[in-house]
């Protein structure tokens, strides 16, 4: 395919809107889902183009987000394309369901607006969720902009639905500081989204009257092993996917994707690993830092799932210190998700970086560009003196 | 309000013709009801159908990979989701329709469940699916406990039941609570049509599938499963139970049609309900001297939901 730029047209769009204009002009066949803080606007705003006919989706407004999650497999098995939105306490009653969505290799794609788990009750942003379920079997995008939001809605139905995956692909973006903040965000012309995505062939549809299926089959000790290998593999292939899929958009649109999004890294002695919309604040800290004469950079985690871990270590590699900034409350390792991914890809290629471990933002806390240069302010000490001092440690935690 | 199905006739020659929807070879129990029902549903709908069922003994005894029971499009989930499930089919096919994208082959949905699946762990997913009106025929499997994992209580089990989990002890005699009135709370979503069946009365039962698939929304069927393991009796009485079931008003074979409340069978005579109990294993302790009052207790809860069901079917508005 030749490249070529599409122009689309600008609009201001909180990040909710941002998803259901691209879930407009997917126009899947099946939607089912419940609302829930921050999601809501997503179900609201597509509830309206279904109302107005605007798609010719099916929507079931469901009494609950396993309820979502359930119909979705259903219509996913029969062969539908399938959609859905969710967050934090909605994932976690899915949680059963995520698995049996990649047992089968449905190609479902779930917008995940990110926020923390109770208690105490809390409706703003954490990445707990996601990342409660991040070894599911479904793919992980998360979003820096509002824009990528959209951008990856689009290209997550190519991913999930592409032969050499056939996994569900959850997108996620920050709740609130995404969800519902105006940004001028392009939005595609239809025929281009339509065009992009192509028509969905379902592999094995249960409404094949003449070739019947017998879909989830139980199998035990003899068979439920060789059930599970595929998945390993199918996530294998995804990562190249990704990219390909991620290259083809900005092929189109001039907006260009990867596994992972290096600001300011090649000649960088320190940087800091961040997913999720507060790599924005990162951006800012690395020119301070920068107009300081400290050589600080970042890399960007867009593909959490499958872990992009060849990339992470060879753009981490020869950095003196690194900091890897987390969004999330989780217990009893010694460090959170990301850094254990990190420390691994880095550990199995033999690079001794040193390595600490910064749990920001609980609860939707803002983390501003000035508390990020002081984490690359540790680092730079750390660099000097080639001592880390604690792994773990809290950034923006009052005393 | 009769539909042109409801008096089609159940040609019991063209039956026997029909090849079995589920195949011979799965690993139900011998003497278990559930196949049986399941077969004369399937061969009540001439039209294409797609199964879903929740976990549960049927699911574990025809689906058990590299083999399966099911010549028609069948589907397992999870245990408390079928309802979801095959309204999230429903819906697929629906959409896929109307979109010009398959041919429209007339499919039914029909969903098997046991009495754990319906009454208990998935009772919120059909209730929703019922308020949302999908097209699809429910069938629950009820042997009035769980047994697929060994004979526990459900809110199916009838008080005074010995179950694993009301064990008839010392200071408690097996179940301590009443039973869930599931068909009656069904009928209240007000969807075109909930009936309760029972397998010896086939054609009562394959008439109300009829009846039931020709509706433009959910019905439901609540079909009395008897259980040798689990109710403790020889396998070779399930049929002989399923009619004692109705007989002593346990059961009572019943209908409402949009809205309208109808009796199929009333028993000439109403036998006491001590001939249902020392039928089975399960109600032992209830008949041993000393333990009287609690067998009137169980002839009075089943006299007062049959006079209820009496006066709901004498007054149809």
């Amino acid at each position: 395919m030749g490249s070529f730029r599409v122009k689309g047209k600008v609009k201001a769009l909180e990040g909710d809107n941002a998803v259901a204009e691209a879930m407009r002009q997917i126009n899947p066949d099946v939607v089912a889902a419940y609302p829930i803080t921050p999601q809501t606007e997503i179900v609201m705003t597509f509830s309206e183009f279904v109302a107005d006919g605007l798609v010719d989706t099916e929507f079931i407004a469901v009494e609950s987000e396993h309820a979502a999650l359930s119909a979705c497999i259903g219509a996913a098995a029969a062969g539908a394309r399938t959609m859905t939105a969710t967050c934090g306490p909605g994932l976690a009653l899915m949680w059963e369901m995520l698995w049996i969505a990649s047992g089968w290799r449905l190609p479902i794609v779930m917008a995940v607006v990110n926020r923390a788990f109770s208690s105490p009750l809390n409706i703003l942003c954490s990445h707990d969720d996601s990342m409660g379920s991040r070894d599911a079997g479904w793919i992980q995008l998360y979003a820096e902009t509002q824009q990528e939001a959209y951008d990856n809605t689009i290209q997550a139905v190519r991913i999930a639905e592409h032969p050499d995956v056939l996994l569900p692909v959850m997108t996620c973006l920050d709740g609130f500081v995404l969800s519902h903040t105006l940004e001028p965000v392009e939005v595609l012309p239809d025929e281009e989204v339509r065009k992009f995505i192509g028509v969905y062939i379902p592999v094995y549809p249960l409404i094949n009257i003449e070739h019947p299926v017998t879909y989830g089959a139980c199998a035990f000790s003899d068979y439920y092993f060789e059930h599970k290998r595929p998945l390993w593999e199918a996530m294998g292939k995804a990562a190249k996917v990704v990219a390909d899929i991620g290259r083809e958009y900005g092929n189109l649109t001039g907006r260009y994707y990867g596994l992972v999004d290096a600001y300011r890294l090649d000649d960088a002695e320190i940087a800091i690993v961040i997913l999720g919309a507060t790599a924005g604040a990162t951006r800012v800290a690395v020119e301070k830092m920068r107009q300081h004469g400290i050589k600080a950079g970042m890399l960007r985690l867009r593909c959490f799932r499958p872990f992009p871990a060849e990339e992470v270590a060879e753009m981490l590699r020869g950095k003196k210190a690194v900091a890897v900034l987390e969004r999330v409350a989780f217990f009893g390792a010694e460090v959170a998700p990301v850094f254990l991914d990190v420390a691994t890809a880095l550990y199995l290629r033999g690079i001794h970086t040193q390595l600490v471990n910064y749990i920001y933002g609980l609860g939707g806390r803002d983390t501003t560009p000035e508390q990020i240069c002081t984490v690359f302010q540790d680092l730079a000490d750390i660099a000097r003196t080639g001592k880390a001092g604690p792994i773990f440690r809290y950034l923006g935690l009052r005393d | 309000m009769a539909t042109a199905t409801e008096k089609a006739k159940i040609n019991l020659k063209e039956i026997s013709n029909q090849e079995d929807k589920l195949a011979p070879g799965h690993r139900l129990c011998t003497g278990c009801a559930e196949s049986i029902i399941v077969r004369q549903v399937l061969h009540a709908i001439s039209d294409p159908v797609i199964v879903a069922s929740p976990t549960g003994c049927l699911e574990v005894s025809t689906g058990v990979f590299p083999f399966t029971a099911w010549r028609v499009p069948w589907i397992h989930n999870a245990f408390e989701n079928v309802a979801s499930t095959i309204a999230g089919v429903e819906t697929a096919y629906r959409s896929l329709v109307k979109q010009g994208k398959v041919k429209d082959k007339g499919i039914k949905f029909v969903v098997f469940a046991g009495d754990g699946a319906t009454y208990d762990i998935g009772f919120q997913w059909l209730s929703g699916v019922l308020e949302r009106g999908h097209r699809i025929l429910y069938v629950c499997l009820n042997n009035e406990a769980y047994m697929n994992t060994g004979i526990q209580r459900s809110g199916a089990t009838p008080k005074g039941t010995w179950t694993t989990t009301t064990p008839v002890g010392k200071v408690f005699l097996g179940k301590q609570e009443n039973r869930k009135d599931l068909t009656t709370i069904v009928a209240a979503h007000n969807i075109p049509y909930v009936a309760q069946v029972a397998p010896h009365a086939w054609r009562d039962l394959m008439t109300k599938v009829k009846k039931a698939v020709a509706c433009d929304g959910p019905s439901f069927l609540n079909a009395i499963a008897p259980c040798p393991r689990g109710w403790r009796y020889d396998p070779k009485d399930t049929i002989a139970l399923s009619k004692l079931a109705a007989e002593t008003c346990v059961w009572p074979l019943y209908e409402v049609d949009h809205g309208i409340w109808r009796l199929n069978n009333k028993p000439a005579e109403k036998k006491p309900v001590v001939e249902w109990l020392k039928a089975q294993g399960r109600f032992a302790h209830l008949l041993r001297p000393g333990n009287e009052v609690l067998v009137d207790e169980f002839q009075q809860a089943v006299d007062r939901d049959w006079e209820k069901l009496q006066r709901l079917c004498e007054c149809p508005s």
